[in-house]
């Protein structure tokens, strides 16, 4: 979409034009399902996010500032109601503003497996993506919404910056954990493969 | 058997350095001089050549993740909890 659509779609939305209620919907509700599905773990979860972020996104739509795209602001509002979730369930664990520039002693490659050889039909056999969705779900979820965002979604950094309100030099350093640590993941993972255990 | 004990010799000052800068020697945006020192750091180093052959490749198969679709019936149940059915556009996919 074009931010000549946006600003048309726009104007049409805060004049409350339920058409254009609707198309905001069916442009953007599978990519939502897709960030809330891969940042709860689960399919009832992911369905009251996505619900709820459209119902947000209407009732906000008046103070939708054309600074970011319409998708970009629906990836913030759903991030939000996603984290928010999350903290309810896992109290502990999950705290936005948790300082997580510590000792990367926890992301220092320790595996040194070279998967990369590996034939195409081992490296993407439905095994191997079910391990590489698992060790997402296993990402904390600072470092999860990020790898999301970036890796999976395909946003730019600004633009996950922006969604997630990071600064540009969080969310690198953040991707590049997430990174590291899935590397390490795959690694593992493979190593059974490059080692006999092919079949 | 993985190649483990190699780790010690991995955590020199240099490939530290290394894994630093692998986000954006993936992502194509590191520069240019540090880039070539990387790459010939790999033609020396073992280990630091399998990680950021690993890294990359890592980041190719998320790349490559099939998306899960949504639902039909998540989607409809979504245009009756916002009430807006009626005006729902024409499915021309
Ligand atoms: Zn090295």
């Amino acid at each position: 979409m074009t931010q000549a659509d946006d600003a048309a779609l726009v104007a049409r939305l805060q004049a409350g034009d339920q058409t254009a209620y609707a198309q905001l919907v069916e442009d953007n509700a599978s990519r939502i399902y897709r960030l809330a599905l891969r940042m709860m773990g689960n399919e009832e979860d992911a369905e009251d996010v996505l619900q709820e972020t459209f119902l947000s996104a209407f009732k906000a739509i008046d103070k939708f500032q054309s600074r970011s795209s319409l998708s970009t602001w629906l990836y913030r509002i759903a991030s939000n109601a996603a984290l928010m979730r999350l903290r309810k369930k896992e109290p502990v664990q999950v705290s936005v503003d948790e300082p997580i520039e510590r000792d990367d002693g926890d992301t220092l490659p320790r595996q040194f497996f070279d998967f990369c050889c590996l034939p195409e039909e081992t490296l993407l056999r439905d095994e191997a993506h079910e391990e590489m969705k698992r060790a997402v779900d296993e990402l904390p979820v600072t470092l999860r919404s990020v790898f999301i965002l970036r890796d999976i979604e395909g946003l730019s950094t600004e633009e996950t910056a922006n969604a997630l309100d990071l600064s540009i030099s969080a969310v690198k350093s953040r991707l590049m954990r997430a990174r590291l640590k899935l590397r390490e993941e795959l690694s593992t993972y493979f190593a059974r493969y490059g080692n006999g255990a092919q079949n | 058997m993985t190649s483990e004990p190699a780790a010690d010799n991995h955590a020199t000052h240099d490939c530290r350095r290394y894994i630093d800068n692998l986000s954006d020697y993936a992502d194509g945006t590191l520069d240019d001089d540090l880039c070539r020192e990387l790459e010939t750091h790999m033609e020396h180093c073992e280990n630091c050549r399998v990680v950021v052959n690993t890294f990359t490749k890592t980041v190719t198969l998320y790349h490559q993740l099939p998306a899960p679709e949504i639902p039909n019936t998540v989607r409809e149940r979504l245009y009756k909890v916002l009430d807006l059915r009626e005006f729902r556009p024409e499915d021309d996919e």
